[in-house]
């Protein structure tokens, strides 16, 4: 797997984030899902967006406080005062100002509601995404395979991603990359995603869905035209054969087991529907849509009882020989 | 009637007499739960709404202890669900607006020189309403059933094959069952600001936390029946298999949305436009001059109400609406802004033209100034659709509204009780004591809620019982959970201090702040009756006013003394002309019942015995029956020809 | 209390909006108001429903091959409603001259009217019940749950209706100077008049336009 995959960081880092929450006012956001360290065509505009309207907020702050202290300092005493009616200082600078400020600021927030609007070309590529309790399925029109919980787009072009859900809402949001589509019951939804540099985008769901909400991530990763068209290519062929003696150990135990009812390996008989894809899982991101990062040791934790690790996900424990369990590891983290 | 052709004026001690003994209640176990006393119902509210605070308070202290750190486990995610619900459902339904209403109870009739509201038995009813919904939502907590689908509750996870159990049952009955109350509160305000205004209180005389009340009171009648249609369409939809939130059968899961935002957006200023009240009421006394722009406040009031019917949509923005209607939507939200500005800009110039005495109740309105204008700042942002569709779910919006609910709803609220503390109590508070106090929930707010202003834009989305370690969340997040602390210790401060006045406090005069509105004419606390005699008032600020006072004091006339019976004065909607004497209802306990028979209902509805159900349906038709059952009078004074 | 401007007069001119010297609405009267404009905005609320899910479900309306609803009963319905609000109107009028004969024989007319009305409702239920119910799709819970609920205030209006019947059988209770409740219990059933006609609208005829 050759992407600039994100380091992906599981340690605490108290004093790292927060000193980067202290360099908010430049905006050297580093390597977070910050909105304000954009990576793509649609957060880089909302970006500057922001930074009008967080200066003209301060501008009006600054104004209100001014008056305030002013007030403070020069007007105390107890005397009763029974002259002046200011009118007209009150609806200029309280109705007459803040209305043309108004007006430009929306004048400015419709041009990028139409930017975001833009839809992208007819043939331009396509990923469409369905929302599930709590993760997400990716698949191409075109390709054969599904992924799950991670979405590669070529970087530089505009991909346009097509959103359904198959129980409640949930909404699509890539910080870095693209504001919020909600994922509605019922209907489809278009957004699209243009990143600018290669790299790896943290998105989560971002509307309720209910127990696992939290636990809703996915990533996106751009990449440039050719890995990306290979990693398509990867999509569409059968999953890597086992190799080893565990491995195929752990793929029949995969087919013959509990697993396949739920989970499909294209080229093997699991055909199930009702969890993730599994053909690629040794070369995801994590296990349970950001649960926990994905290696050896999660995944056996997860594999004995998801449960545990991800409480209240659709999956239920299963039982499977504590013999079998490195067998099955081994066959898992070798798709790739 | 003891009119006479020549009046004598002025009250004598027989006149006290007489008012104490109808307007006085022996204490009895049967007074007690009979009271229709608007102040003590008033002072019940506050109690009442308080105690529910602080059962929300202490939810989102334990969510904020849950988030303090990266993927700690101090609480269930579904414990967390339900925290996170029952807490923002309670601070909207059973804290902001009962506490405004509270207030509103114990201050509309005294500010407007009456009795008692127009409808007494209605009013106690109301609360024992609002007493029993609350009850029934938070006895869910401890059997791990409360609602867990967000307070705004989105279908279809609000449906039960999405969300089995009893959770949203609760909700949804609870809810309609609270709109009872609140309903009937507002009906009472509105009718009792209209017909029981002291005579000469025309229109322009009102006071502005009587006109906030008002228009909050028109805001619910228009907007709670949407709240309470989606209730209702959501209890048939899980429990008797219709289909209305159910994409499968037809129906449409956007309808929850629109149905629930027509209501909530009017509610966010339903919460708030009380709250604005209480600081216009709050600043002449310590600013030592009238408001300035009175009828530009009137006139913000007024367009605040109506528009806010025209904004919903601004909380759909990630819907994937057409944009025509977005761009409809952002600009209506943005032109909400305004009146809130002028009203801002008017407070503003009262304190520059007027003289500042720095007591805690005007701490806490600049406080509010400081507060609500951030959290305005980042509303009108959200108005822009693109930029809130960035923003949307995320901890941007649970700082925006934060800042807008405790910046605009409690920090009045906090400079109303400390202000109307020795007419609700007849003591003074201890200085000392609310300063501390007020420091503390002031830095307690802002480090507890700006720094989620950050983490929404660092992608941190809201509702998530846990997260794992992300630059500028983790750190962030310590800090809020710090703040939240160190508000809750101001907050137990306020408690302390409220406690200490209650037990400590000095004797307050009537008026220890020569302040302008008529509740400061009556006793310290009021007598039952509120006011010898029914003042004719002269002016917008009738107690600086000298022949208002004189119409109290030699100027009295016995059609505003009326001490013969339980009675107070109707006048005309608008100029508040005399109109008639009225005799006021009597103490009863069948609001209790009533209330009693529905809470009765709305249990049996959740646990399907619909046969007693049906019961407690007829008992509440009975007792409605006999409350309104007419009297039985002789023909000659009901005027029946033969 | 003098008042030969009829019907429209009686209901609308200054002597019809007092009920006791002098002039001025009783605070009831705006509570009624008051009451019947929430619950009207409730019903706008669910006919507001109606459309959007009728607009966003798609062409065919009622769905499911069902047939659009016939229009003999609910027009029949409409017919006996509709002019119930006259005897109570002119009940109304009666005991505000005191003729305590006319509001009881006003009211019954009503109470008969009303009834009536329930009986053609159940009949409609009873036909339509054999074709769908509120389980079967959108349009069902709709039409039975929007129809229900105006029927359950007909319900409520008629037990309005039949307390003040009994009151004044009971005698002692309503006479010119006393007459608030009887104005008050009509305000609500004129409103549950008004808004069966809304209903019709919305259910029976719109989905023929
Ligand atoms: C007391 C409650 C309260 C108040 C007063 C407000 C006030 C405003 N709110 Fe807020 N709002 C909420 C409570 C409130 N809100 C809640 C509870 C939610 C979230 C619900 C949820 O999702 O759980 C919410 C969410 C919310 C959203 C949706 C966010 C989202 O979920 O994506 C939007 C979008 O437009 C919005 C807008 C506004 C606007 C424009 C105002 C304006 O009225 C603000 C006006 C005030 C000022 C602007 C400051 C003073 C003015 C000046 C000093 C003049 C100069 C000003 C300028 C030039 C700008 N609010
Ligand atoms: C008026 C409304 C109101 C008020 C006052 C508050 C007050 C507070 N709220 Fe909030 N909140 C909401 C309305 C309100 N809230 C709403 C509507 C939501 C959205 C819910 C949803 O998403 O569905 C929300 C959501 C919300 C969240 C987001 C949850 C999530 O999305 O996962 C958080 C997180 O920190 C939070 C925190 C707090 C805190 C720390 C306070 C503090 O200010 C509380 C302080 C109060 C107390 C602590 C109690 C009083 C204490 C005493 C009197 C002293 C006694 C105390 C001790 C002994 C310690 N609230
Ligand atoms: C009843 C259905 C069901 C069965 C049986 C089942 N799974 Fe799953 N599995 C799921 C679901 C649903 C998820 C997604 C959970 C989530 O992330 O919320 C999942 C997720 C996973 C994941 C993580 C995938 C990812 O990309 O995050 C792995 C690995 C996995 N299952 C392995 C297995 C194995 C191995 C077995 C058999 C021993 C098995 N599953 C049996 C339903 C099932
Ligand atoms: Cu899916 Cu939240
Ligand atoms: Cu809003």
């Amino acid at each position: 797997m050759r992407t600039t995959r994100r380091a992906v960081r599981w340690r605490p880092r108290p004093l790292a984030s927060a000193v980067f929450g202290l360099c908010l006012l430049t905006g050297c956001a580093g390597d977070s899902p910050s909105a304000l360290n954009p990576g793509g065509t649609g957060a880089t505009r909302i970006a500057g967006l922001w930074w009008l309207l967080f200066w003209i907020s301060m501008a009006v702050f600054v104004e209100v406080m001014a008056l305030l202290v002013w007030a403070l300092v020069f007007r105390r005493g107890d005397v009763r005062v029974r002259h002046g009616q200011p009118l007209r200082f009150v609806t200029i600078a309280g109705a007459a100002i803040p209305f043309v400020i108004l007006v430009a600021v929306y004048g400015a927030g419709l041009r990028d509601l139409a930017a975001l609007g833009a839809a992208p070309d007819r043939d331009a590529p396509t990923v469409e995404v369905t929302g599930h309790t709590w993760w997400w399925e990716v698949r191409y029109p075109g390709a054969s395979g599904a992924t799950a919980n991670e979405i590669h787009i070529p970087v530089g072009e505009r991909v346009r991603v097509r959103l359904r859900t198959d129980d409640v809402l949930h909404s699509f949001w890539v910080p870095q990359l693209m504001p919020k589509t909600d994922l509605i019951a019922g209907e489809t939804r278009e957004t699209w995603l243009q990143a600018e540099r290669a790299g790896s985008y943290r998105g989560q769901c971002a509307e309720y869905c209910g127990t696992q909400h939290a636990h809703m991530a996915f990533l996106v990763v751009a990449q440039p035209r050719a890995e990306f068209d290979a990693w398509l290519a990867r999509l569409n062929a059968p999953a890597r054969q086992p190799q080893t003696d565990a491995e195929r150990r752990g793929e029949q135990a995969f087919v013959q087991g509990t697993c396949a009812a739920c989970h499909s390996i294209r080229g093997t008989g699991a055909q199930g529907t009702v969890g993730p894809d599994l053909s690629n899982v040794g070369s995801r991101w994590s296990i349970g849509a950001g649960a926990v990062p994905n290696d050896a040791g999660h995944l056996g934790g997860w594999i004995a009882n998801s449960q545990t690790v991800k409480p209240g996900n659709a999956m239920p424990p299963q039982p499977v020989e504590a013999a079998r369990l490195p067998d099955l590891i081994a066959y898992l983290r070798s798709l790739e | 009637m003891s009119t006479t052709t020549n009046p004598p004026t002025g009250l004598d001690g027989d006149d006290l007499a007489r008012l104490a003994e109808h307007w006085g209640e022996r204490p009895s176990l049967r007074a007690w739960f009979g009271t229709t006393d608007h102040k003590r119902i008033g002072r019940r509210y506050l109690v009442t709404a308080g105690f529910f605070f602080v059962l929300a308070g202490l939810s989102a202290l334990v969510m904020r202890t849950q988030l303090a750190r990266p993927e700690s486990g101090v609480v269930s995610p579904q414990e967390y669900n339900q925290l996170f619900t029952m807490h923002g459902t309670a601070m909207i339904f059973l804290f902001a607006t009962p506490m405004l209403f509270g207030f509103g109870n114990f201050l509309v009739p005294l500010m407007i020189g009456a009795r008692d509201m127009a409808f007494p038995r209605l009013n106690a009813f109301g609360y024992w309403v609002f007493l029993f919904a609350g009850l029934f939502m938070w006895a869910s907590v401890p059997f791990g059933a409360a609602p867990n689908n967000g307070w705004f509750a989105y279908a279809p996870l609000n449906q039960l094959q999405h969300n089995p159990g009893l959770h949203m049952d609760i909700y949804a009955l609870g809810l309609l069952f609270l709109g009872i109350s609140t309903t009937s509160a507002s009906i009472n305000f509105i009718v009792t600001a209209l017909k029981l205004r002291a005579p000469g209180m025309s229109l322009n005389r009102v006071p502005l936390f009587v006109w906030a009340i008002v228009a909050t009171s028109f805001m619910v009648i228009f907007a709670l029946p949407a709240l309470n249609a989606d209730n209702a369409l959501l209890f048939l939809d899980r429990r008797f298999d219709t289909h209305f939130f159910d994409p499968a059968g037809g129906g449409n899961v956007l309808l929850w949305q629109h149905l629930f935002w027509i209501f909530g957006h009017p509610d966010v200023y339903i919460i708030v436009m009380p709250g604005l009240g209480i600081v216009s009421a709050v600043l002449p006394a310590f600013t030592r001059r009238g408001v300035v722009g009175y009828p530009l406040i009137v006139l913000a009031i007024v367009a605040i109400s109506i528009v806010s019917f025209g904004v919903w949509v601004h909380h759909m923005f990630a819907t994937g609406l057409p944009q025509l209607s977005y761009s409809f939507f952002s600009a209506a939200s943005t032109i909400i802004t305004i009146p809130s500005g002028l009203q801002i800009f008017a407070w503003l110039a009262t304190m520059l033209l007027g003289r500042l005495v720095l007591r805690v109740p005007l701490l806490f309105v600049i406080g509010f100034i400081v507060t609500f204008v951030l959290g305005g700042f980042t509303g009108a942002m959200f108005a822009l659709t693109a930029f809130d569709q960035q923003t949307t779910d995320s901890y941007f919006v649970v700082a925006h509204f934060h800042y807008v609910l405790i910046g605009g709803a409690v920090f009045p609220m906090l400079a109303g009780v400390y202000y109307w503390l020795p007419k609700i109590t007849g003591r003074m508070y201890h200085e000392g004591l609310g300063r501390w106090a007020f420091w503390l929930v002031f830095a307690g707010m802002h480090v507890t809620f700006f720094p989620m202003h950050l983490t929404g834009l660092f992608g941190m989305p809201r509702r998530i019982y846990t997260y794992r370690s992300e630059p500028g969340w983790d750190g962030w997040n310590l800090v809020s959970t710090v703040g939240s602390y160190l508000l809750a210790l101001g907050l137990l401060l306020v408690l302390v201090g409220i406690v200490h006045t209650l037990r400590r406090g000095r004797p307050a005069p009537p008026d220890p702040w020569e302040a302008d509105s008529l509740e400061w004419t009556a006793a310290s606390p009021p007598e039952p009756y509120n006011f010898p005699v029914i003042p004719q008032v002269h002016s917008l600020h009738p107690t600086w006013d000298e022949r208002t006072a004189e119409s109290i004091g030699p100027g009295a006339t016995p059609d505003r003394i009326l001490s013969e019976g339980r009675r107070t004065v109707f006048t005309s909607e608008l100029d508040a002309r005399y109109e008639r004497a009225v005799e006021m209802p009597e103490s009863s306990l069948k609001p209790l019942v009533l209330a009693g028979a529905l809470l009765v209902f709305f249990v049996t509805m959740l646990f399907a015995w619909y046969p007693v159900a049906v019961a407690a349906v007829l008992v509440v038709a009975g007792s409605i029956a006999a409350w309104l059952w007419p009297p039985r009078r002789p023909d000659e004074e009901l005027g029946v020809v033969a | 209390m003098t008042d030969r401007g009829g019907v429209v007069a009686a209901a609308t001119g200054a002597e019809a909006l007092s009920t006791e010297l002098p002039v001025g609405r009783p605070t009831s009267w705006w509570g009624m108001v008051m009451f019947v404009a929430t619950e009207a905005t409730l019903f706008a609320c669910l006919l507001g429903s109606y459309f959007y899910l009728r607009f966003q479900f798609g062409p065919q309306w009622p769905p499911g091959g069902l047939e659009k609803p016939k229009l003999v009963i609910p027009l029949l319905m409409t017919l006996v409603l509709v002019p119930s609000s006259i005897p109570v109107v002119w009940a109304e009028h009666g005991i505000r001259r005191g003729q305590r004969w006319r509001l009881r024989a006003g009211l019954a007319a009503t109470l008969v009217m009303g009834l009536t009305f329930m009986g053609l409702l159940v009949k409609e239920y009873s036909d339509d019940l054999k074709m769908h119910t509120m389980t079967t799709d959108v349009y069902g819970s709709l039409f039975y749950v929007i129809t229900g609920f105006h029927g359950l205030h007909v319900s409520v209006g008629l037990m309005m209706i039949g307390w003040l019947l009994a009151a004044s059988l009971r005698g002692g209770s309503f006479g010119s100077h006393r007459h608030e409740r009887v104005r008050n219990a009509a305000i609500y059933w004129h409103f549950v008049d008004t808004v069966w006609v809304a209903i019709l609208f919305t259910i029976y005829l719109s989905p023929r336009l």
